[in-house]
């Protein structure tokens, strides 16, 4: 088995300023990455450079493509990458109405990706954004209104569902449940735990949550100042933190 | 199947000033298939820091520690997590679980972690249920909304949902009334017989006199008494 995704050296400055600094990891595949770190860390700048969002200064990010294996993602040509991010990546953003066409309807949301990769049977793609909008918990009979008249919860599931239509293997999520109510984040890590499982799927999850991460990720990468200060099994890194900021973090969460 | 050699551990506390406590050194311990081994020593003497070193919750700071083939204390996170679906199983005496997910999928999932059929998944999850007279009333609900001594039925539930070759128990007995003991106490016999390697803290003498085979004090590991 090869890594999924191989990051090297990984570097981006903002002037004088470090967004993240030698960022070094490998994801497998099936496997769940929890970013985590305070506000300004580098974790949502790390997470742009890796899904293409943000050119980072220095590093790799290759990637194993189903067509020719693997591949350094920065360096090859936009509409590769482009291809790259509507097909076997996958980008859940924080904000649905980032993710989302606000007025195009949710049927439409998700038919929208698959016909970007060539889907044009209008029966057979109806037919597919119905079993997605199902499988998110969302209705039928809601399969033709606009994401604007779905609530946060709703919209981020037909978010989540636009995203995995086209069948990808790595999924970025920036701070997925952040925003919502508990009962509704709660349903959401049921969601995505059961979807990463059952189409064994890797993940890198972004979050400043560190009950999130303990449900949903695997491996922990804590952020500090742009750079990686501890990482390892996500529970060993929670309970038996190493790094003086990792102590600090983990000792600050409040209980209820 | 476990096997721990010359394990010490130490915690630095970074935020109080620096402060190292060193709380275990030269830990020893060897458990064979079939084999259940009971950790004791007075509380904080190390039982529970022991068990969770074995399951890489804990890093050890120094030595090895073997399960099956996998040295945990230098094994990759990716290889702790096949060891922990496939091999290496932990009742723990908190349940941890996603809010809002029914207790019947909370005791299948090992097994659908593992690919199994749901429906097979499904069935042995009620079996165990049952068998820990869990009423299916609630088998729809979250554990979370439990009681004590439910939640605890259904972490044992699920811990032995998937038959895995080693197997620890921290306090699988305490908090349970006499038929659900001997329930569980069944459970931990029926691993043993068809081989599985266990390590338990039991407070409770007697269930400890009946399925465990020999005892380990690991107040012989701590720093000073050697």
């Amino acid at each position: 088995m090869t890594p999924l995704l191989e990051v090297r050296d990984l570097t981006k400055r903002y002037g004088p300023r470090i967004g993240c600094a030698d960022v070094t990891f490998e994801l497998w595949p099936g496997e769940v990455l929890g970013i985590v770190g305070e506000s300004g860390s580098g974790k949502s700048t790390l997470l742009s450079c890796l899904a293409g969002h943000l050119a980072p200064d220095t590093g790799s990010v290759v990637y194993d493509t189903r067509a020719n294996g693997a591949r350094d993602t920065l360096t090859m040509s936009e509409p590769e990458r482009r291809m790259l991010g509507r097909t076997d990546w996958a980008f859940v953003h924080q904000n649905p109405r980032d993710g989302l066409r606000m007025n195009v309807s949710a049927g439409g949301n998700v038919g929208e990706r698959l016909m970007a990769v060539g889907a044009r049977h209008y029966g057979n793609i109806r037919a597919t954004a119905s079993d997605w909008l199902g499988r998110v918990e969302i209705a039928d009979e809601r399969i033709d209104d606009r994401p604007s008249a779905f609530s946060g919860g709703m919209q981020q599931r037909l978010q989540i569902a636009r995203n995995l239509v086209t069948g990808p293997r790595l999924v970025f999520m920036d701070e997925p449940t952040g925003g919502l109510d508990v009962s509704v984040q709660a349903r959401l890590l049921d969601l995505i735990r059961a979807l990463v499982r059952d189409l064994g799927l890797s993940a890198i999850i972004v979050t400043h949550d560190l009950a999130v991460v303990r449900l949903l990720a695997d491996r922990l990468m804590v952020m500090k100042s742009g750079r990686v200060v501890e990482e390892g099994l996500t529970d060993q890194v929670l309970d038996d933190p190493q790094h003086a900021y990792t102590q600090l973090l983990v000792s600050s969460v409040l209980h209820v | 199947m476990i096997q721990v050699e010359n394990v010490s551990k130490q915690f630095t506390l970074h935020n109080q000033g620096g402060a190292a406590l060193e709380v275990m050194r030269g830990a020893q311990l060897s458990v064979a298939p079939g084999e259940c081994v009971a950790l004791v020593g007075a509380s904080g003497a190390g039982k529970s820091t022991l068990m969770r070193m074995i399951y890489g919750n804990y890093l050890a700071a120094s030595g090895a520690i073997r399960v099956g083939a996998l040295d945990v204390v230098t094994a990759r996170p990716r290889e702790i997590i096949a060891l922990r679906r496939e091999v290496l199983g932990y009742v723990s005496q908190f349940l941890r679980v996603v809010p809002r997910v029914p207790t019947r999928d909370v005791v299948a999932e090992p097994l659908l972690a593992l690919g199994r059929p749901a429906g097979e998944a499904r069935a042995r999850a009620e079996a165990l249920l049952a068998r820990l007279n869990i009423p299916p009333a609630l088998w729809e609900l979250s554990p979370l909304t439990f009681s004590g001594g439910e939640q605890q039925r259904v972490n044992i539930a699920r811990g032995f949902a998937h038959e895995y070759p080693a197997l620890l128990l921290d306090e699988p007995t305490a908090s349970l009334d006499a038929a659900n003991r001997g329930t569980v106490l069944a459970l931990i016999e029926e691993a043993k017989a068809r081989g599985a390697a266990i390590v338990g803290i039991f407070h409770d003498e007697e269930a400890r006199a009946r399925v465990c085979d020999r005892e380990v004090d690991v107040s012989g590991f701590a720093p000073g008494a050697s």
